[in-house]
């Protein structure tokens, strides 16, 4: 077959000037052969068998990396939520955290997922423990990142877990406050959690997966808006059309890396994750997108519509390239980690309010947003309720990361660095929802018929 | 299998030569060039048979990309499945 120079050139563009990458590739460990009642022999089995299974893993990809010219930025592993090992064992959860962290830094992996509960319908043994030792959890390691699943379609959501959740997050910023707060940055509650996501911090590796799987996040916000901005007069439905024979191209990439991963490492291959995550990177913004859809700034009115046809079309084009379609798929919008989001906040046209809105459309979720440091704890589950009731009402994975900024007010700036960016302070309401959390008990599954 | 040599830059004496020579020390057969120099930008993009080095391939695109910086180069070396896989169904 012969190569057509045109198609060299556009791959080779998109890769050095529009930020094209495979975003991570993540192995998914099952530990469910690692439960023992004594924590520590648990411990040393966790570490044998991911050393045994991950040893290579960052090698193959940066191996990956030469042989195909493509960034793989993040090499990272997912396990079995460490909920279900705690279950059996006795002693502090924390154990395993560190456990993951000595595995995390003698394979060079970028972060481990997993220390993990779903609770969705309510506690079992090792939930409760575990949920409570995520603060410090996360303070003493760097890169183990933390789950909660409170809520779902089919069981309705928990608010006991959602009233501890709003205390754990504030902990978690508290316990790393000399360390920009990162603490509530490696935590995500989420409701219908998905076993297969390859991102963090919300990976974790699911009961029904198999026993070791490499699952593939592709990324791609400035190629899609690059290709936008080539076609100034479109039509909504012609707009919609590029971005779809876009997203194809893109995923191709991450189904060609996974295969190739899969096959390096002799695991099979589990998903593509069709996302456009963006990275502070200029270039590399989902807001961007939007805003060459034809907004004047991320937030305006008319914002979730684009970013409904956004999410839309990334799946339609995603669906048709890769063979196994999973984990997340659709546009992320976290606001530190997305230079556009930034400006859009900072100039005053996207409050939380709208972004709200904009979850109920997309990927994910309320991610990486940074609220006032004394903002109470039942305002911050009162947000986690309100998000899993989105996600639950139309049987999507929601999420919240919030980042309370501990001694900082609205107006000032959170910086962590790296690819998870700055945050500025945002406004909230501040009228309590304390009566309503304080209550405790579940919020009943939703009705699946009379939709409207 | 075949690799792609991707080379954007500014014209300089030996770059076809320079990148010739490394390819010949990987045992890897230059199969096609395509080359143009539009005012002192040189573009040009090679196919190359690396069945003979397969095993010493990410090799020749780490010597690659180091001699493109000592040109002042950017050399781009990239596995043709990456192209097939994009822009073909």
């Amino acid at each position: 077959m012969v190569l057509n120079s045109n198609d060299i050139l556009e791959t080779i563009k998109m890769i050095q000037e529009e930020n094209l990458d495979i975003r991570t590739i993540t192995m998914g460990i099952s530990l469910l052969d690692c439960i023992d009642s004594d924590i520590d022999k648990s411990c040393t089995k966790v570490y044998d068998k991911m050393m045994r299974l991950a040893c290579n893993h960052v090698k193959t990809g940066e191996d990956i990396e030469k042989r195909y010219g493509i960034p793989i930025i993040n090499k990272r592993l997912s396990v079995t939520p460490i909920a279900m090992l705690a279950a059996a064992a006795k002693g502090s959860p924390v154990k395993f955290a560190q456990t993951l962290q000595k595995v995390a830094d003698e394979t060079g992996v970028n972060y481990v997922g997993g220390y993990s509960a779903l609770v969705h319908k309510g506690f079992s043994a090792g939930d409760r423990e575990l949920i409570e030792s995520i603060p410090e959890a996360l303070s003493v390691t760097t890169k183990v990142c933390s789950s909660v699943n409170v809520g779902s379609t089919r069981a309705g959501i928990n608010m006991n877990a959602v009233a501890l959740m709003g205390k754990i997050i504030k902990q978690a910023s508290e316990a790393t406050a000399k360390d920009h707060c990162f603490g509530a940055a490696k935590i995500v509650v989420f409701c219908n959690a998905v076993e297969d996501n390859p991102f963090m911090a919300g990976a974790f590796h699911g009961v029904g997966e198999a026993d070791c799987v490499i699952n593939v996040g592709v990324s791609g916000p400035g190629v899609v808006r690059s290709a936008i901005a080539k076609m100034p007069d479109a039509t909504i439905d012609e707009i919609a059309d590029t971005i779809k024979k876009t997203a194809f191209k893109v995923t191709r990439m991450g189904q060609l890396v996974g295969t190739e991963a899969s096959r390096m490492l002799g695991v099979p291959f589990g998903i593509v994750d069709l996302s456009l995550a963006p990275t502070p990177a200029v270039g590399d913004s989902v807001a961007h997108i939007l805003e060459e859809i034809g907004l004047e700034s991320c937030g305006a009115y008319g914002t979730t519509a684009a970013l409904a046809l956004l999410n839309d079309a990334v799946k339609k084009g995603g669906v048709m390239a890769s063979s196994r379609v999973g984990g997340l798929s659709g546009a992320f919008i976290p606001v530190s980690e997305d230079a556009g989001m930034i400006d859009a906040v900072n100039r005053g046209s996207l409050c939380l309010e709208k972004l709200e809105a904009m979850t109920a459309v997309c990927s994910v979720g309320l991610d990486m947003f940074v609220v006032p440091g004394d903002t109470p704890a039942e305002i911050l589950s009162a947000i986690i309720a309100d998000e899993a009731a989105i996600g639950m009402v139309n049987s999507k994975t929601t999420a919240v990361r919030v980042i309370p900024a501990i001694g900082m007010k609205e107006g000032e700036t959170l910086e962590f660095g790296g690819l998870f960016g700055s945050g500025p302070v945002m406004s909230l309401n501040k009228f309590s929802p304390a009566k309503f959390i304080s209550r405790g008990g579940h919020i009943p599954a939703p009705l699946q018929s009379l939709k409207n | 299998m075949r690799a792609v040599v991707a080379v954007i830059g500014k014209d300089t004496v030996g770059i076809l030569a320079k990148i010739c020579t490394i390819c010949a020390e990987s045992n890897a057969n230059v199969m096609d060039v395509t080359q143009t120099i539009m005012q002192d930008l040189f573009a040009m993009t090679m196919l190359i048979d690396i069945s003979k080095c397969e095993a010493h391939y990410t090799e020749l695109a780490d010597k690659l990309t180091k001699a493109g910086e000592e040109m002042g180069l950017q050399i781009h070396v990239m596995h043709e499945d990456i192209f097939n896989a994009m822009h073909r169904i």
